[in-house]
This record gives structure tokens, C-alpha cells and sequence, in this order.
């Protein structure tokens, strides 16, 4: 083998990739420059994680994404306009709107004025570009071990760094959005993160959506959080890209003790989505909710890996899960609890149902409990099956066409895990994102 | 004058097995007819037949009502013309609640004929009228559709939805069972409030007891599949006394 031709080959290579490409483009220097550096080097030692990883065996990115694509242009007034259209549909009222467009945020369409007090809110942008080597570093603490989250971590272009100040109650959620403007189909790399202090609380609502004539874009997004003591999150999450887009987001939620973290997630768009989260309950007598829904259908995959670690006493974890999935979706659960020695008195549990609309449509559901504390009450469960026939009877003899009769049997289904948002307009607005993928379908 | 309901030498059969073999049975609008028979005569298979309940197959014979083919629509549509089955076994619908349920089916019965859907506070307003006269509290109405009514409440919640969507042809499949005096009383005066000139209905039972609170104007007596005889209201007291045993034998 002639190496020095090898070299070369390589060299070239890496002078294409979306790293090399967009380099000039990624904010921060010198140190910065060198963790986005490292990150992706560690992102190329495996590449788009494949089947053959335990970890991404129903979610295959090397067959299913193919390629990351290059980093999308900043947004220009076309494309703000494009992004504000879109907006309209997804706008809620009494909340603090904060507006990505393409991967950047875009003050125009936010809300940054006029801040609570004890409330921050900064772009990652200037923190990447500024001299705040700590939080930076901070910045760039999630682990690098998965793929999509060094990538992301190598290619982190904006996001919204929040900080909750100790005692303070947000009266206002806050919501971020996530558009895509519809231009050439690119990648955004985005990183937010939320610290909310002791004795705070706040809501945070991620939306992901698209403008007209969006495509096959690549959403890849990841999420900061710690809640400090005796302090409370609710989080809600909607995924509503495009039914070409692919949107893969990583988290890490840090929760202190006495603290209480609601989330709930629902995938209705984007072609492939993967949401993977990292929940350490880190502090005593704290409580964690996730619920979590899926609406699928065409060839729509949407995978959800959760990893809830118990390293302390006296804490309680629940999971609802819910997959609706019709024609050749492919729904994935993946939920491992690990439940360290000294977690005596966990109380965790995880259920996962299944709903099948089609012979073709697919739900893997992987539960993993890995309990090393003995005085524990742990336990998962799981059931797939299709609608019920002899209630879809009941309601037609009550004269419900066929699809409304499935619609109200599929809203009741989920129904239990949209129950969970405390919020009465952000259950609204969850019920209503579950309405369009119904409307869709029939 | 066109009846409402005409079947017409009727056979069906489940699972290969034929279980209707030729029923044949008219009902005219402002009429109340009684179908009586033993356990197992095929009684639920009618209504289930009628109100368009899949997994039965039909072999031959027809039903007409108000002159069309009943049997080409689908269940909803045959609904929204005015067929109203109360099921024998209510179903308990988890997760959608029994106001919903209502507005719902009300409103897609109303889009189906072509009418304007109702707005919500007369909705409202019809609804707890129409609750209040038979005794149902309003929340009975949040809950689930039947999730945790008692057999009577849900027999009750059956009446409701028939008072609400007035249909045409109302069959009452076995309303008596599991109610006990009260609760029959309560229904059975919901039922007899519907009674109309333009209005049939088709009271389905075992017993005889539920005819004195609807009393007929016609009785059937079904037997292995087949209607063997027909009479007047003295008929229900005749075989009351001498039960089902010599039907049982003529139609075998
Ligand atoms: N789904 C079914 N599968 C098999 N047999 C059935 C089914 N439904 C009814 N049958 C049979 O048909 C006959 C009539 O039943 P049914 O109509 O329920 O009678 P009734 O209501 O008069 O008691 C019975 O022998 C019953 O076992
Ligand atoms: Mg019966």
C-alpha cells in the first residue's frame, strides 16, 4: 500500500467534510476552536452511529440519514419571513417566545426585552465567541462517547443560555422554537441549556417546526439542563418538522435534590427523529415524570432513548410512553433505568403502550433495569395492539365516519400522556399538534 | 305507505354457521314492536345485523328501510338516517369522556344529513335537560363514556343518546337486563317519552316484565333463527305463563 497516497486521499477528504466546510463560520476561537476540534474527531472515529451499535439498533443513521449535511446559510429576510409565517400557526399566548430560524436565533422574531427579574438570557453564540472559559467549557460537557452529540458538540453554531436565578418563580414559559425556514436543505447544529437555581421554577416549551417548501433538512439539536434544589421544570417538547427532516437531539438534565421535573415529548413530524436523554437524579427525595408520545405514519420513524439514572435515596421516576403507528412508521423506545447502590427507596417505574393502525406499521420497545440497591420498587411494562373493534362499533353505530371513530380512540390513547402537562394552554397546544397529524391522516 | 323497517327473508350467518334462516319482519313507523325468544335464538344478531356490525355475513334475503338498501351503508350512515341500536353490553371508552362522545356523534350525524352543527350551550342545554329527566348527574357526563357506570347507569346513558339524536328506529336490545325495578322504571319512561307517530321501535327481551313499562303494539316471538309467531300485547302474557318450550319445538 502506497501511504503517502492514502494521505492524501485522507486529507482531501477531511477537506469536504461539514466540519472543515463550516469552520470558518463556527463561533469561538483558541480553546473553543480546540473542543470543537476534539469533538469531532471523536464524532469521525465512529461516524453516523448503524445498527451494529447496541445502542442505535432500531435506528440505523448510516442507512436511514445517509450523510450529515452541510451547515445551513444564516437566514436572510426571505427566510425570515418565510419563518414568521410559519410561526403563526405554532404562536401561544402569555409565553416569552425565543425563535432559531435556521439554526440561528433570530431577535427579530423573539422576545428578549423586558426580562423577569433573576431571569438571563444570553445567545450561545456570544457566550462561544466571548471570554467565559468556565461556562464554555461547561458548554461543551456532554459526552462525546455518542456520536451525535460530538458532532453536535463540533458544530454548535447558537442556542438560548438561560439562567434562573435562586428563588425566582417565572410567571411566563418560555418557549423556544425551532424553525426551518424552507431554503436548500442543510443541517443546523443548535445547543441550548437552562440553569434554574435552588428554589426556582420555570416551563420550558421546545417547538420544532417548518416553513413553506422545507425539505430534507437536518435538524441537530441538544439541551443543557440543571435544576437546582427544591426547584421545579415542566418541559414540553413538540416535534413538528417536516415530513422530510430529520431531527436528532441529545439531553442532559442534571436534577438536585427535593426537585421536581416534569417532561413530555411528542414526535408528529420530521421523517426520522431520535430524542436521547440523560436524566441524573442527583439529589435525595426529588421526582421525575416523563411522558412521552409518538404519532406516526407514511414511512415516519421516531425514536426515543431515555437513560434514567438513580444515584441517590429516596427518589421516584415514572415513564408513560404511548406509540401510535400507522402504515410503515416505525416507532423505537429505548428506556434503561440504572439504579445505583446507594439509591435505596427508588421508586421507578416505565410503561410503554403500543398501538399498531397497519400490518406493515412497527413499535420496538426495549426496557433495560439495571438495579443494584435492594430496597427498591422498580418495574417496566409494555403492550402493543391494534384499536379495539368493538369499541370502533359502538362509535360508528353512533354515526362516526371510520377515521373520526380511530381519531377519538388514537386521542383517548394518548390522551393519558398529554394529561400529564400541568399547563392548560401547553396541554392545549400538545392536543392540538396531535389534531394536525390526525387531520393529515384522514 | 312505505314501512320504516322491512326485513325481508333474512340470512346470516357467523363464523360459517348460519343463525338467522330466513326472518322476515315488517315495522311501520309509529309502531312498538316486542321480539321475544329463548337465549340463543338470535335476537342480538338481528339488531347487530340491522345496525351494520361487521363479522356477520349475510347469505340472502334484504333490509329495507324507508324503502333503501339498508345493507350497502355503513354503520355511521345508517346512524345518521336514523337507526339506533342500544346495545345489550354498552362499552366503556377510557379516555373520552361521555360529553365529548356526545357532541361528537351528534355533530357528525348532523354534518352527514347536511345540517348545521349544534353550538355548544345549545348543546349544553340539551344535554342536561335530557340528562336530568333520567336521573343522570352531570358527572356522569365527564367521565369516560360508561367507565364505571353501573348496568343501570349505562342503560340510562343509552336512552340519553337515543332522546338526543331522535332517531327513527330505535332497538332496544335486552334494556332490561341487569336493571333492577327502579332503574327499569326510569328507563323504560325515557323510552315511552320517545314514543312518536314518526318513530318505531323494537324492543328486544327475554322477559315479559320489561312490556308492561313499554307496553307493545306488536309481539314477536323469535325461535332458532326465524320469527314463528306474531300477535297482539296478550301474546307476552301468554307466553309468560307458558313459557318458551313449545316454540323451541316448532321451530326445530
Ligand atoms: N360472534 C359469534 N360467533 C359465533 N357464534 C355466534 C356469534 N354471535 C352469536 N352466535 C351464536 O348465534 C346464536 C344466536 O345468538 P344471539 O343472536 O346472541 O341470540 P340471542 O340474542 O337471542 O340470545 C347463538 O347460538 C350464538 O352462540
Ligand atoms: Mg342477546
Amino acid at each position: 500500500m502506497n501511504v503517502a497516497v492514502a494521505k492524501t486521499d485522507r486529507v482531501e477528504a477531511a477537506d469536504e467534510t461539514p466540519f472543515a466546510l463550516a469552520r470558518s463560520r463556527l463561533p469561538g476561537s483558541g480553546a473553543v476552536a480546540d473542543l470543537r476540534r476534539e469533538a469531532y474527531d471523536a464524532f469521525q472515529r465512529i461516524g453516523l452511529p448503524h445498527r451494529r451499535i447496541e445502542d442505535w439498533k432500531y435506528t440505523d443513521l448510516r442507512a436511514l440519514m445517509r450523510e450529515v449535511l452541510p451547515l445551513a446559510a444564516a437566514p436572510d429576510a426571505e427566510a425570515l419571513a418565510r419563518a414568521a409565517a410559519a410561526l403563526k400557526l405554532h404562536a401561544i399566548d402569555g409565553v416569552r417566545r425565543l425563535v432559531l430560524v435556521d439554526g440561528v436565533l433570530a431577535p427579530s422574531l423573539s422576545e428578549f426585552g423586558d426580562l423577569e427579574p433573576k431571569l438571563s438570557l444570553r445567545s450561545l453564540r456570544d457566550i462561544l465567541a466571548g471570554g467565559d472559559a468556565a461556562l464554555q467549557k461547561e458548554l461543551f460537557g456532554l459526552d462525546s462517547n455518542n456520536p451525535m452529540i460530538a458532532l453536535n458538540s463540533a458544530m454548535m453554531t447558537d442556542g438560548v443560555v438561560i439562567a434562573v436565578a435562586d428563588g425566582a418563580k417565572l410567571t411566563q414559559p418560555l418557549h423556544v422554537v425551532h424553525i426551518a425556514s424552507g431554503g436548500a436543505p442543510a443541517a443546523v447544529f443548535t445547543r441550548s441549556m437552562l440553569k434554574l437555581g435552588n428554589d426556582s421554577s420555570a416551563t420550558l416549551v421546545e417547538s420544532y417546526i417548518a416553513g413553506e417548501g422545507a425539505a430534507a433538512y437536518q435538524v441537530h439539536d441538544s439541551l443543557v439542563i440543571a435544576i437546582g434544589d427544591r426547584a421545579r421544570l415542566d418541559h414540553v417538547r413538540l416535534v413538528e418538522d417536516g415530513r422530510e427532516a430529520f431531527n436528532i437531539t441529545s439531553s442532559a438534565i442534571d436534577v438536585g435534590s427535593h426537585a421536581h421535573f416534569n417532561t413530555f415529548g411528542m414526535a408528529t413530524g420530521a421523517l426520522v427523529s431520535r430524542y436521547q436523554a440523560v436524566i441524573n437524579v442527583a439529589g435525595e427525595h426529588s421526582r421525575v415524570e416523563t411522558n412521552g408520545v409518538n404519532l406516526l405514519n407514511g414511512k415516519q420513524h421516531a425514536d426515543t432513548t431515555l437513560v434514567m439514572n438513580h444515584d441517590v435515596p429516596h427518589c421516584a421516576s415514572r415513564e408513560v410512553f404511548r406509540a401510535v403507528v400507522d402504515d410503515r412508521g416505525h416507532s423505537v423506545f429505548q428506556g434503561r433505568i440504572n439504579v445505583r447502590q446507594p439509591a435505596q427507596h427508588t421508586d421507578a417505574k416505565m410503561m410503554t403502550r403500543a398501538l399498531l393502525l397497519s400490518d406493515d406499521a412497527e413499535a420496538d420497545n426495549k426496557p433495560e433495569l439495571e438495579i443494584f440497591a435492594d430496597d427498591v420498587t422498580c418495574g417496566h411494562g409494555a403492550t402493543t395492539g391494534a384499536l379495539d373493534e368493538s369499541l370502533l362499533f359502538y362509535l360508528r353505530a353512533r354515526g362516526l365516519p371510520e377515521k373520526d371513530a380511530q381519531s377519538l380512540l388514537i386521542q383517548a390513547f394518548v390522551g393519558e400522556a398529554i394529561e400529564s402537562i400541568a399547563d392548560d394552554s401547553l396541554r392545549d397546544l400538545a392536543i392540538g399538534a396531535a389534531a394536525r397529524w390526525l387531520e393529515a391522516r384522514a | 305507505m312505505t314501512a320504516l323497517l322491512e326485513v325481508k327473508n333474512l340470512q346470516v350467518s357467523v363464523a360459517e354457521r348460519e343463525i338467522l334462516h330466513g326472518l322476515t319482519l315488517t315495522v311501520n313507523a309509529g309502531e312498538v314492536h316486542a321480539i321475544m325468544g329463548p337465549n340463543g335464538s338470535g335476537k342480538s344478531t338481528l339488531s347487530h345485523v340491522i345496525a351494520g356490525k361487521p363479522g356477520y355475513e349475510v347469505t340472502g334475503g334484504e333490509i329495507l328501510f324507508k324503502g333503501e338498501d339498508l345493507l350497502a351503508m355503513a354503520p355511521d350512515v345508517r346512524a345518521a338516517k336514523g337507526v339506533f341500536l342500544a346495545f345489550q353490553y354498552p362499552v366503556e371508552i377510557p379516555g373520552v369522556a361521555t360529553m365529548t362522545f356526545l357532541r361528537t356523534a351528534l355533530n357528525a350525524q348532523r354534518k352527514a344529513r347536511g345540517e348545521a352543527e349544534f353550538s355548544t350551550p345549545d348543546f349544553l342545554k340539551k344535554v342536561r335537560e335530557v340528562a336530568g329527566s333520567l336521573g343522570i348527574p352531570q358527572e356522569m357526563l365527564r367521565r369516560g363514556v360508561n367507565v364505571g357506570f353501573s348496568g343501570g347507569e349505562k342503560k340510562r346513558n343509552e336512552v340519553l343518546q337515543m332522546a338526543l339524536f331522535q332517531p327513527s328506529l330505535c332497538i332496544l336490545d335486552e334494556m332490561d337486563s341487569g336493571l333492577d325495578i327502579d332503574a327499569l322504571r326510569i328507563a323504560a319512561d325515557g323510552v315511552n317519552a320517545l314514543r312518536s307517530p314518526d318513530r318505531a321501535m323494537v324492543v328486544i327481551t327475554h322477559y315479559q316484565r320489561l312490556l308492561d313499562y313499554i307496553v307493545p303494539d306488536v309481539v314477536h316471538v323469535m325461535s332458532k333463527g326465524k320469527v314463528v309467531k306474531s300477535g297482539g300485547k296478550e301474546l307476552a302474557l301468554e307466553l309468560e305463563a307458558t313459557g318458551y318450550a313449545q316454540y323451541e319445538d316448532k321451530a326445530a
